[in-house]
């Protein structure tokens, strides 16, 4: 076993590092705030290939493996998991999906730009009344010969302002259960598509979230990707890689919350002494570091399995599930040692206990990673 | 026009120094290796202009004194952006010695970029050695460059202000801060590049180093602050007299 990361893979953690430790700090607060999307952001690290990490070279791509993608999604969430989000659906969903279930065609017209990071996309699963049984699709995709037509509605979908192109799940065959569901790429600026208004979330306020309504949108048929049918399959296969990329996310907003607590507990004093040295805060650090390194551990451990195309799909829930329930845990401890400094916005902890809240809700949530783990455990 | 990075390879800034064999080496294990920050800007700065130069500049080559383990560190320079590398086989002993081994390299070049100092041994003699052997002039402080048309354009930081000079390559540039604004961050595309870059390995030229380490010591631990009352003026300039000794 070789626990080393490869000499790309610390230049990758360091780039990440450094440009979220030197540019995404400056205003993260600001946009947390005002729920603006991170414009010039998302442009610059699009340039330093952040959109399109594991794309295939071929497509523009950077052709690097799901550890490195990992790396990177922790460091950015360490200080802002509005941008990390949206680098998320980008790599894991939108493109590792295009990547590996798209046409050579769709690939050229559809992911190169996405793998550029000069497009920007959205996975559209979820709505109002489909949640975590995505099996429910009220969205109807209409064969009507040479191509679908669209209507219904989507909820919850991150990046659907900013997107131009959207995978969106919907059913064709509503006799056929889940087995009649389609993916299909729809342009954003295809006719009968309008969004509502940008959601007012507890935390991850820059990224931006919006349902998104379609009425009677031709879709051709070319942009269905893979066989009739496939489309509750490609979802549920893209969403397991999806989940290292929130259970990394998770981890960085942990390791964030731990970073700032360790240094605040050396300069803080109480009693008498710094309050590291009161050992109720010291054994809080304590737990709050084994939990963030266990974290770590199944994150690696997710990520390795697929790079070396081995099941990776309860790996991955078990990474999410545990990631994202210790994020909520250690952000809370973060805001106690913090005291009234930890309640207010200017050490930023507050803001990571708000965002960790929502790793444990999408891409499953904790009771479906749970759901998914119980039923391996249980399988003849 | 070929610019010239010498790139020195030293502990992360936030390593905890410590030291072996009774204080005459500095323990390596567990560090973290960067490149020189002061080179890294010189790197960002060279490119640049290079990419401003409509072709004229041609290349932007790295150079590093030291064994294999410096090469993950001039692969960093090839990720954020030089053409190719070059490593001089040999254990960099004191500042005359590496500037000897870079000035083998480094005649081949039109500018030559070092940095003011390096962050581990802060001995600021590299640069100025080295064009004293190529015999070339050599510009301290520099904290801004320019190249247009063959013209090179060097900003000096001096006292109280700075100055502009002309100056005609081959030249050495030492690098201060203000050279540009940040280090470049390498890009993905770099990062994969990198490896299928040229680093040349070259062997040493004779020379004898001119000194050598005797002992190495810590600074002393700061001291922790002490609280005088603000009403109890007399006890502060006592503290500050006898005790600090400040005044
Ligand atoms: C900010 C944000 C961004 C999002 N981005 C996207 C996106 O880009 N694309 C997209 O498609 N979706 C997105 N989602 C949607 C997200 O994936 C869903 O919210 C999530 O899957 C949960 O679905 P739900 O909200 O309908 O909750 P429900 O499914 O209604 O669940 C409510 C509660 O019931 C529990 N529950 C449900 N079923 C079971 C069960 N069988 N056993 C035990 N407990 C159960 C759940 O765990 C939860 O606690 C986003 C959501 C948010 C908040």
């Amino acid at each position: 076993m070789d626990f080393n990361l490869t000499e790309e893979q610390i230049m990758i953690q360091q780039a990440a590092r450094d440009y979220a430790e030197r540019e995404l700090i400056q205003d993260v607060s600001e946009r947390d705030a005002k729920a603006e999307y991170p414009t010039q952001h998302i442009k610059n690290i699009a340039e330093l290939g952040f959109l399109g990490m594991m794309v295939d070279p071929a497509y523009d791509g950077g052709g690097m493996d799901t550890i490195s993608y990992a790396l990177a999604i922790e460091e950015f969430s360490k200080i802002d998991s509005s941008v990390s989000v949206i680098m998320s659906v980008q790599n894991s969903l939108v493109n590792y999906g295009l990547d590996k279930y798209g046409t050579h065609e769709q690939k050229e017209k559809y992911l190169k730009a996405l793998a550029r990071g000069e497009a920007i996309g959205a996975f559209l699963l979820s709505e109002p009344e489909a949640g975590s049984d995505a099996t429910m699709q009220r969205t109807t995709a209409v064969d009507k010969g040479d191509h679908y037509l669209l209507n219904g509605t989507k909820n919850w979908i991150t990046s659907a302002n900013a997107a131009s192109y959207y995978l969106v799940i919907a059913q064709s065959q509503p006799e056929m259960g889940h087995k009649g569901i389609n993916v299909l790429i729809v342009e954003k600026e295809s006719s009968g598509i309008s969004l509502g208004p940008h959601e007012d979330k507890m935390g991850m306020r820059s990224s931006d979230t919006h349902s998104v309504m379609f009425q009677d949108v031709k879709v051709p048929k070319e942009n269905r990707i893979g066989e009739e049918g496939f489309g509750f399959s490609f979802a549920m296969k893209t969403l397991e890689g999806g989940r290292i990329g929130i259970a990394a996310q998770a981890t960085g907003i942990a390791t964030g919350a731990l970073e700032r607590s360790i240094k605040y507990s050396k300069e803080r004093k109480a009693f008498g002494k710094p309050i590291g040295n009161h050992q109720a805060i010291g054994f809080k650090l304590s737990d709050m570091a084994v939990k963030v390194e266990a974290a770590r551990n199944f994150v690696l451990k997710a990520a390795w399995l697929k790079d070396n195309n081995m099941p990776f799909g309860v790996a991955s829930a078990m990474a999410k599930q545990y990631a994202a329930d210790i994020a909520m845990e250690v952000t809370t401890e973060a805001v106690q040692i913090h005291g009234g400094y930890g309640y207010v916005k200017e050490y930023h902890v507050e803001r990571l206990m708000r965002e960790a809240k929502l790793t444990q809700i999408y891409e499953g949530t904790s009771e479906i990673q749970k759901i998914v783990i119980s039923r391996s455990l249980l399988q003849d | 026009m070929k610019i010239l990075i010498c790139l020195s390879n030293v502990p992360d800034t936030t390593t905890k120094v410590k030291f072996t064999g009774d204080n005459t080496a500095f323990d390596k294990t567990g560090v973290q290796w960067i490149i020189n920050p002061w080179d890294e800007l010189a790197l960002t700065r060279a490119l640049e202009i290079k990419e401003a130069s409509g072709g004229a500049i041609s290349s932007v080559t790295v150079a590093t004194v030291g064994g294999t383990e410096v090469e993950p560190t001039m692969r960093k320079g090839l990720a954020i952006g030089a053409d190719d590398a070059i490593r001089i086989d040999a254990d960099p002993k004191d500042a005359y010695y590496v500037a000897a081994q870079l000035a083998e390299v480094a005649k081949d070049f039109d500018i030559v970029m070092a940095g003011i100092e390096a962050s581990d041994y802060n001995g600021s003699a590299v640069g100025g050695m080295l064009a004293e052997f190529l015999n070339v002039p050599s510009v301290s402080s520099v904290s801004g460059m320019n190249v247009e048309g063959g013209n090179v354009t060097v900003t000096r930081e001096i006292d109280g202000g700075s100055e502009k000079v002309g100056v005609e390559a081959p030249f050495v540039a030492v690098v201060q801060k203000g050279i540009t604004k940040e280090p470049r961050i390498p890009a993905m595309r770099g990062i994969m590049m990198a490896r299928k870059k040229p680093l040349k390995v070259v062997p040493a030229v004779e020379v004898e180093a001119l000194t050598e380490f005797a002992t190495y010591e810590l600074p002393e631990p700061k001291a922790a602050c002490k609280m005088v009352d603000a009403d109890n003026v007399r006890e502060l300039v006592d503290l500050l007299k006898n005790e600090a000794k400040a005044l």
